[in-house]
């Protein structure tokens, strides 16, 4: 500091300012340039390490004998990598649309001026405070019927009760769903919340002079208005479900076999656990490609129309 | 005078540290980490210790060794491997065919292990025909676990082939018990079903199927006698069994809830840990229809290539110890295996480890004695990996049929054979 306090005081003030300039100039590229770095090898770099790894057939250790598409063909005729894919589907879909239903409805409620509002709104948000950990762990126990929920109700008397999903083998899925809509339907809420208070009143007394009854208003009116809350809560519903790890790892570990599999485990379980890492980096590279596929055309044509408007 | 005095303590200590150095040391990576298994590897960290060599220990915990085998490719790819590691069955060879693993054979010739070993276990031990690991214990894994109390009040019969088996597990079932307790998970499907496997192909089919990767025995119809049986056997087990641990089960058994359980001898740990006498509160004996066959599972120690000359001589005295009687002994009554060496006396072992010992005998010398595919004694972790998805997709499928299962598996294991 000292010293760009004399720098500053010398009578030849040109050349001084324009060390600072320069420094100036340069300085927010120093300062982001380690970051940026990281981001290049961290992230790019590791990318194509990847999708060089996935046309070798590198077992427990990277090799670099290529094998051209091999390990994709081999991929391709896994029965699990199926499974694993078609569970991705079901849960995708469901987890984004049960969560975006209940977090709007949610929001819809608590945006009739109630009463202990804020403090209602904690409690659906709160879960998202929660690690997937012990998400799914917590779920295991009351979904396991010789432990929870079951047991509960036949031990209260209720022994027709049945509960049983996440011991099923075309059914335990679904259990990762409830956990999963558990979990992120109080953020979603909060998302459409934030975006309801957002509109104007005008709006809707406009419309209620004009004999608009109120679901009319929200349907017609109000949700359309939400188009970019829609657009950030499908986009982080999006990627959550597809890196899905945690909570498959702890809920159901894949199982009961490996029906309840998400190509997120496949991965991890041929490339670390069995020894055969080129297959782990092709389903890697078919993963990111599934994320490409999907998300590329929709963030074009979101941020697209955006600019239009 | 107490600067001086100081000083020469830090000198004293810094000799000492040296002269340990001068002595070597052995880092031990390992997942012996669960109670009896801990006090196992204490032993042979003291009686490496009374020795004047140092031991580092490098205990990773979790995944069944998985975490641990990624901790080790780290640190062997980036040049510093430690002395030793857990590391068993084919993946001892294939280790040592990417170069990483010493040549034990003057220890060995010294120790005369060519002796003292099973043939059987010395192949696995060695590649391409010399010693790069050593072996710690044997464990059988075609073992039923009885619990005679259940038994006797469902007035049932203790099995020992499968029509028996079902014929007792149906009487057991009517009398309000679980005929037999399971640990559902992947490992735990392919354990059980590496016994049934073995009671209907035989060691010579088991062998050809499972070790040389045969197709026609893979998809033969043996094997889909096989898938038959453990189709019928989920029958037997309660529903709530999916994401249960091996040893949730053996309690199980030990709280009379269920009769019996198809698992390798280390459940022992959990019976003796509660208290339980073998012979009278519950009874070992061979999988159904797989008498006279042994199962074998073995942990065992690769030695890694080392550069300073004093950790080396620290490794072979680790792995010389390692057959010495007293830590066969020791090691082995704390794990619930038996020595690996076939010369010691058993006297001090319970009933279930004697038998067990009787078994290696026989089976070794009629050649009944088959590496565990389920404990990757077998084959590859890739090959491995594909049977236990046919087996465990298989067991939790209500629809599924022998005769396609059977095929799957063929088709799954050449598949991972790139």
């Amino acid at each position: 500091m000292s010293t760009q306090i004399g720098v500053l005081s010398v009578p030849a003030k040109r050349p001084a300012s324009r060390v600072i300039n320069l420094i100036q100039a340069w300085l927010p590229k120093l300062v982001l340039a380690p970051s940026l770095a990281l981001v290049l090898v961290g992230v790019y770099g590791y990318m194509i390490w990847t999708a060089v790894l996935s046309f070798t057939n590198s077992s427990f250790m990277p090799s670099f004998r290529f094998v051209g598409f091999a390990q994709y063909a081999r991929l391709i005729a896994n029965d699990r990598w199926h499974t694993a894919c078609i569970n991705l589907v079901i849960f995708g879909v469901l987890f984004i649309g049960v969560c975006l239903a209940l977090g709007i409805f949610l929001a819809i409620f608590l945006d009739q001026k109630i009463r202990q509002e804020g403090f209602i709104r904690t409690v659906y948000l709160y879960p998202m405070a929660l690690s997937l950990i012990v998400t799914g762990t917590v779920w295991r126990w009351i979904l396991n019927p010789g432990l929870g929920l079951e047991k509960l109700m036949h031990d209260w008397g209720w022994t027709s009760f049945h509960f049983d999903w996440l011991v099923r083998s075309h059914l335990s899925v679904y259990t990762l769903v409830i956990a999963a809509v558990w979990q992120s339907s109080g953020f979603v809420m909060a998302l459409f919340l934030a975006g309801l208070r957002g509109i104007d009143p005008s709006i809707i007394k406009a419309a209620r002079v004009d004999g608009a009854r109120l679901p009319t208003i929200y349907l017609r009116i109000i949700l359309p208005c939400m188009r970019p809350v829609f657009f950030s809560a499908i986009m982080i519903l999006a990627h959550l479900s597809i890196k899905s790890f945690d909570l498959v790892k702890v809920m159901t570990a894949g199982g009961p076999g490996y029906s309840s599999d998400l190509p997120a485990l496949f991965m991890y379980d041929m490339s670390f656990t069995r020894g055969q890492l080129g297959l782990g980096a092709a389903s890697a590279i078919m993963m990111l490609g599934a994320i490409l596929a999907l998300l590329v055309p929709y963030l074009y044509s979101e941020l697209r129309s955006k600019r239009h408007d | 005078m107490k600067m001086l005095k100081r000083s020469a303590a830090a000198l004293a200590l810094c000799c000492a540290a040296s002269m340990a150095q001068a002595k070597g040391t052995v880092e031990v990576l390992h997942w012996w980490t669960s109670g009896g298994e801990a006090r196992a590897v204490g032993v042979l960290k003291n009686m490496l210790e009374q020795e004047g060599y140092h031991w580092k220990d490098f205990a990773v915990a979790g995944g069944g060794g998985s975490a641990a085998m990624t901790v080790l490719k780290t640190r062997a790819v980036s040049g510093n491997p430690p002395a030793a590691a857990q590391i068993k069955g084919p993946s001892i060879q294939e280790w040592a065919k990417l170069g990483f693993l010493t040549n034990l054979d003057p220890v060995a010739k010294k120790e005369h292990w060519n002796q003292e070993l099973p043939p059987l276990v010395q192949k696995i031990m060695q590649y391409k025909g010399h010693y790069v690991a050593v072996p710690a214990n044997v464990h059988r894994v075609n073992w039923l676990w009885v619990n005679p109390e259940v038994f006797k009040k469902a007035d049932a019969q203790i099995p020992h082939t499968w029509p028996e088996f079902f014929a007792a597990a149906k009487k057991i079932k009517a009398a309000g018990f679980i005929p037999l307790a399971h640990g559902g998970n992947p490992w735990g499907d392919t354990t059980l079903f590496e016994a049934v496997a073995l009671s209907q192909l035989g060691p010579d089919d088991y062998r050809k199927a499972f070790v040389d990767l045969d197709q026609n025995v893979l998809e033969g119809p043996k094997m889909v006698e096989a898938f038959t049986i453990f189709k019928k056997i989920h029958d037997d087990i309660d529903s709530n069994s999916p994401g249960r641990q091996w040893n949730m089960a053996t309690h199980m058994v030990i709280n009379g809830k269920a009769a019996m359980q198809i698992m390798g001898d280390w459940a022992k740990g959990e019976f003796t840990a509660a208290g339980k006498v073998p012979g009278k509160d519950y009874e070992c004996l061979p999988a159904p229809g797989t008498q006279g066959d042994f199962s074998l599972n073995i942990d065992s120690l690769a030695m890694f290539q080392l550069k300073d000359k004093a950790d080396i001589k620290a490794q072979d005295a680790l792995a010389a110890l390692m057959l010495q009687p007293k830590f066969q002994r020791v090691f082995n009554m704390a794990k619930g295996s038996i020595p690996v060496r076939t010369d010691l006396s058993m006297k001090s072992f319970d009933a279930c480890a004697q038998a067990s010992m009787k078994a290696f005998k026989a089976a070794s010398k009629d050649g009944r004695l088959v590496p565990s595919f389920s404990q990757s004694m077998a084959d590859s972790d890739a090959v491995l990996g594909q049977i236990t998805d046919v087996v465990t997709n298989f067991f939790n499928d209500p629809g599924a049929d022998p005769k396609k299962a059977a095929h799957q598996l063929a088709v799954a294991v050449k598949s991972a054979q790139l």
